[in-house]
């Protein structure tokens, strides 16, 4: 599914600082019922976001209007569990399009590259930092420049970069999607499927 | 070039690659189930894509389904839907379909090897982290997102970095009561969650060799809870055994061609390893989970660790999940209560499950306090478990079997556990809701399992064996 180009991205920041937040959790799996991509970003964190009988929890990080914007930062191993596309889709829906972490799980940092969700993967001590000037100040703004591969905390200036190969940086920044490549080659994939012992 | 069991079959996959990127990675068989293939088919539409390959495509329906009454309509409509589009999209696009009430019906990652579809030295995806479960058979499997389910249905390739390789050994002799859930909660125990994530692990050493195919398939299975894409065991005559003349394995000339292929599927002697580790099997006792992700195990008869050594970040998650699930440090894990027994899934659902479950029930009663659901992995492991007497014994002693499904392990279905409740689970995730929103799960093997649902508190098997 093609996805918004991806360049230069600036916003305040929600901060969400517990380690190994599964995707059961971004998206619980009574909540994998549909057989359309829409209307996920309504049950993101949904039982951390909503009581039994669907109140807001006030304490969750969501409910709380001082927090927003465009960049979720996550503790670390973010996304970790099932691989299920739908928490992807659920933070995208949401609003969300970069997701910070010190350290992502494997699939679910895949399944974002293949949305147009930007997992930025920082250092221990950067996202310690970023944490740390999101409560000093709502308001701060994160700089992504996927150009440079560099994320800057704007009130500070402090900026680290980050690693994204260069096939998916190319692919993000124009919104193409895997199958678009695939397709292109589709003449060798046949011919290798024909060697194939099984 | 040495090169180990993950790289011959890795990169005798790679149509092309692609400098400073991924790998354009071939897929010879690709499983699909209701909940994550939907929304791919949906694009093939609106790209106007066909399947390239039906007869590698496999659809089971699994995840959904209830475990009672299987006959009748599926009462949640969402669900009705979910399975009813699966059936819709494998007739139309020409794929085998083993929906709810045919006799192959099971969970994917179960169906798959008792049918003969898995093999060795096979490249092997599913949108389902457990697809990792195939690996036993020297398979390279993993879990997919729908983006890529999407890829492989159009064109039979994803496109994957290489990832790094790991070795786990664990060698020497495994004590009484110990079982293969025990060793896979074990090393996680000591990695972590996220302890193999970027690598592709193969088990080796004494233990996986001993093990069951079975057993090699529960260890392969959980290879996702230390983060790994997938895990991998070497195969052996064992795998061969298990395979031959199975429903879809080759047959005749075309089994012989495969052996010869499969023969060569080791790790050369001097091939490297990014990381290697090894544990001693005799440091492995019945294992069980105190807290909310896998990763946080111990030893049935050890006490629930302190979180003084714990950092800041870590420590907050540490008590805000040992809040959850109502439990402190230091207690032990014996004589806590249980309310629910769940004995089933991709994990623990195989014959071989119920076997070890039997091994203690029989002759026993179950604890009033408990609600056990018993779901086998597939309507073939049902009529096994009645073949060989074991549904005798196990109505006998109060207990019933269900219908195949995913059921209780993420709880889709009507199998849920209560919030609050605890659920000793021989599943794989004990994630905050996973069984049920506020439910608590205990993860174990068949053998715990068993022990708590007859005495209705934690108990360590090896007391009742």
């Amino acid at each position: 599914m093609a996805y918004d180009k991806f360049n230069t991205l600036t916003s305040t920041a929600v901060p969400l600082p517990l380690e190994n937040v599964d995707t059961d959790q971004i998206i619980p799996a009574r909540f994998l019922k549909a057989t359309e991509r829409k209307g996920f970003g309504d049950n993101l964190f949904r039982d951390w976001r909503y009581n039994g009988d669907d109140t807001p929890k006030e304490s969750f990080i969501l409910n709380n209007s001082v927090y927003g914007g465009k960049i979720l930062v996550g503790g670390r191993n973010f996304g970790s569990g099932s691989s299920r596309e739908h928490a992807a889709w659920a933070i995208y829906d949401y609003g969300f399009r970069c997701v910070v972490s010190s350290f992502f799980a494997d699939i679910f940092r895949n399944n974002c590259l293949n949305i147009g969700v930007l997992p930025v993967q920082v250092s221990a001590e950067f996202s310690e930092q970023i944490f740390n000037a999101i409560y000093d100040d709502p308001n701060t703004e994160l700089k992504i420049s996927l150009e440079d591969q560099s994320i800057t905390i704007l009130s500070t200036g402090a900026t680290e970069s980050f690693e994204i190969n260069s096939y998916k940086k190319e692919n993000m920044s124009n919104g193409f999607d895997d199958i678009d490549y695939l397709q292109n080659i589709k003449g060798d994939i046949e011919t290798f499927a024909k060697g194939r012992l099984f | 070039m040495s090169k180990t069991l993950f790289d011959k079959v890795w990169d005798s996959h790679v149509v092309r690659s692609i400098e400073g990127g991924p790998d354009v990675f071939f897929i010879d068989r690709h499983f699909i189930h209701e909940v994550t293939s939907p929304v791919a088919f949906l694009g093939l539409k609106n790209r106007g894509l066909s399947v390239m390959s039906p007869e590698r495509t496999f659809a089971t329906a699994d995840h959904n389904t209830p475990t009672i009454n299987q006959h009748l309509p599926v009462e949640d409509p969402l669900s009705a839907n979910q399975l009813k589009t699966l059936e819709e999209n494998s007739k139309l696009h020409g794929i085998s379909h083993w929906g709810l009430g045919h006799e192959k019906n099971g969970i994917v990652h179960v169906v798959g090897p008792e049918n003969g579809i898995t093999l060795p030295g096979a490249t092997i995806v599913c949108g389902d982290s457990h697809t990792s479960t195939h690996g036993a058979f020297g398979a390279i499997a993993f879990g997919i997102g729908t983006s890529e389910v999407e890829m492989v249905l159009s064109t039979q390739c994803i496109m994957q970095p290489k990832p790094k390789k790991m070795r786990i050994n664990v060698n020497g002799q495994l004590g009484k009561g110990v079982t293969p859930k025990d060793v896979a909660l074990y090393i996680i125990s000591k990695l972590t969650t996220a302890g193999a994530t970027g690598y592709f692990v193969e088990y080796a050493g004494d233990v996986f060799e001993n093990m069951t195919m079975e057993g090699r398939m529960t260890v392969c299975n959980l290879s996702i809870e230390m983060g790994a894409r997938g895990g991998m065991i070497a195969p052996d005559e064992k795998t061969y055994t298990y395979l031959k003349g199975r429903s879809q394995t080759p047959k005749g000339d075309a089994w012989d061609a495969a052996m010869v292929y499969w023969k060569t599927l080791k790790t050369d002697a001097d091939a490297q390893f990014d990381k290697e580790l090894n544990f001693d099997a005799s440091d492995i006792e019945p294992m069980i989970t105190y807290g909310t992700n896998p990763g946080m195990g111990i030893g049935i008869s050890k006490s629930i660790p302190l979180s003084e050594a714990l950092g800041g970040g870590e420590k907050t998650t540490y008590k805000k999940s040992l809040d959850y699930m109502g439990y402190h440090e230091n207690e032990p894990m014996i004589g806590k209560k249980v309310d629910f027994v769940f004995v089933g899934s991709c994990t623990n659902g195989r014959i071989e499950d119920f076997r070890d479950f039997v091994s203690i029930i029989e002759g026993k009663q179950k604890a009033d306090n408990v609600t056990a659901w018993l779901v086998p992995g597939s309507h073939v492991v049902e009529a096994q478990i009645k073949e060989e007497g074991l549904l005798d014994i196990i109505t006998e002693a109060g207990f019933v079997l269900r219908q195949p499904g995913c059921s209780a392990c993420l709880a889709m279905n009507d199998d849920k556990v209560p919030a609050g409740k605890y659920a000793v689970s021989t599943s794989n995730r004990n994630f905050e809701g996973r069984q049920g929103p506020g439910s608590r799960t205990l993860l174990a093997s068949p053998l715990v399992a068993a022990a708590a649902a007859v005495t209705g508190v934690v108990t360590d098997p090896r007391s009742l064996l």
